[in-house]
């Protein structure tokens, strides 16, 4: 099934009347490796926050699962990784099973409350991202590499059907990194989870995702991965050796 | 003396109770609060609640009365501080001080109008746990009961805004509205504190039992207990302890907070 999961027509957004975003259009579907790419500035978060309803746009729509994203309530469908839970409070005392059970509040009603089955869940996801040993650790206590995990476990604990990551990566190593992105394309290929990358990793996301959307404000190429590397338009903002060097990566 | 013996006082058994009561709730809601850096929002709503004591004794409304009388003026500040904080487009320690100093400058003026400052008015300021009366109990276990319920029936969108509000907004929570019901929940309790510590001491109630408890806690709901085990042992303490040696009761429960704390960053800084 290749429905579609977000659907954005005419989107801008502008921060204290500066352009961010500008007429941004574009679809993606089920099962879909999205990586968005492009410059400092670009909007590439912006268009990620706005997609969850963070940032107001100014113009345009958005639709989730064929939704309105301001009518949206089936949060539980949405795993979201953050950019800047990087910089979270490194003394705050809750323990790795705490946050991971924390993404489970999504699918539940008010008042939102835990029970049996969901400690199962939570066992479950930790199991599945090799963290169950940590279990009891503060969040604050672990490595960036295990912490990124405890935080993709808290977003994969639903199960959810599209998977937002913002740079995800940043401050890892490069084996724990290499090991984190083989995660997340496993569920890509596993469950069909359909993925939204936010990467300034140009060189290495065609590794991984299976389509590309270079950002610099606006759209300038949304299109396959393969595509891309024939794009004339990406040559002339690559150049045709960095183009050549990032494609022969694939 | 013995020890039996001290219990054996209506006032003092009034007073362990009621302390008991919002010591428990101050050291709930503080965790929350110190996390959220908005620690100084008991202080700026105790100096709302010094104004409206004022206007009470203007007006020579009697001791109960002045602290139902307290509640609409402080939920009206703190309500205050969050449209200040979300229309003028600052920061919330800025609308807590725009907020906290008109309270005093209006306690101030009132009490001048008053004519001056009096035995009533420094029984607030500094606390006076010994002088809660049958009627101020019941109403300090009606709004416990109020509190400690809603507490719980939000604890999980409390803890989840707390850990982070963007992660809270993309989990379905309304954050906004839990923003709300938690600085509607300090007001209240605030109010019931400011009997027990006095206004100026309000803010410790709220910060000490939780920055003591998170130097040890091992878990968010670990951090909520120890914080309760804190502020309930400073008070039990502090009211026993100024009761036999003869000291202000607010004064006392601030030290032995402020003590327990120096005891858990020593052990934390132990433990390494």
């Amino acid at each position: 099934m290749h429905g579609e999961v977000i659907s954005i027509e005419g989107l801008s957004f502008a921060y204290q009347g500066s352009e961010v975003l500008r007429d941004i259009t574009c679809a993606v579907k089920t099962g879909d490796y999205v990586g968005i790419v492009g410059p400092n500035g670009s909007g590439k978060s912006t268009l990620i926050r706005c997609i969850l309803g963070l940032n107001r746009p100014v113009n345009g729509s958005i639709s989730l699962f064929g939704v309105p994203q301001n009518s949206f309530q089936e949060w539980k469908r949405i795993g979201y990784l953050p950019q800047g839970l990087q910089l979270f409070n490194p003394n705050f005392p809750a323990t790795v099973a705490e946050v991971v059970k924390l993404g489970l509040l999504s699918g539940k009603k008010a008042p939102k409350r835990f029970d049996h089955v969901d400690s199962a869940a939570v066992d479950r996801i930790m199991e599945l991202m090799g963290i169950i040993a940590i279990k009891n650790k503060l969040i604050g206590e672990l490595s960036g590499g295990l912490r990124q995990r405890a935080l993709l476990a808290r977003a994969l604990v639903n199960d959810p059907d599209l998977l937002i990551l913002d740079e995800p990566t940043t401050a890892l190593d490069p084996e724990t990194r290499e090991s984190f992105y083989q995660v997340i394309k496993d569920l890509n290929r596993t469950k069909n989870t359909t993925v939204l990358l936010v990467t300034h990793d140009t060189a290495t996301v065609g590794l991984y995702a299976s389509r590309l959307l270079y950002l610099d404000k606006r759209i300038i190429y949304y299109g396959s991965f393969e595509d891309f590397c024939t794009s004339l338009e990406m040559t002339e903002i690559f150049g045709g050796h960095a183009q050549h060097l990032i494609c022969r990566r694939h | 003396m013995q020890f039996t013996d001290i219990l054996q006082y209506a006032f003092l058994q009034r007073a362990i109770i009621a302390g008991t009561l919002i010591a428990m709730l101050c050291s709930v809601l503080g965790v929350f609060l110190v996390l959220r850096r908005l620690s100084l929002i008991g202080d700026g709503l105790a100096h709302v609640t010094f104004g409206s004591v004022a206007m009470a004794l203007l007006f020579s409304v009697s001791s109960v009365y002045t602290t139902i009388a307290a509640i609409p003026f402080v939920l009206l500040s703190a309500i205050g501080i969050l449209k200040i904080a979300e229309k003028a487009r600052i920061y919330g320690d800025a609308a807590i001080g725009i907020v906290s100093s008109l309270g005093i400058a209006t306690g101030i003026l009132l009490a001048s109008l008053a004519g001056g400052f009096n035995v009533d008015l420094f029984s607030y300021l500094f606390g006076n746990i010994l002088s809660i009366s049958r009627t101020e109990l019941i109403v300090a276990v009606v709004l416990f009961v109020v509190v400690l319920m809603t507490v719980g029936f939000f604890f999980n969108e409390l803890f989840a805004i707390t850990f982070d509000e963007e992660l809270a907004v993309t989990s379905g929570i309304r954050v906004e509205r839990i923003n709300w019901i938690l600085v509607l929940l300090t007001a209240l309790t605030v109010v019931l504190a400011m009997k027990v510590v006095g206004i100026m001491l309000i803010s410790a109630l709220l910060i000490l039992p939780a920055v003591a408890a998170l130097q040890l806690a091992r878990g968010f709901k670990a951090a909520i207990f120890l914080s309760v085990a804190f502020g309930v042992v400073s008070v039990l303490g502090g009211i026993f302890f100024s009761f036999i040696v003869n000291l202000p009761t607010g004064a006392t429960i601030i030290i032995i907070n402020f003590i327990l704390f120096a005891i858990t960053f020593a052990l934390r800084k132990i433990r390494g």
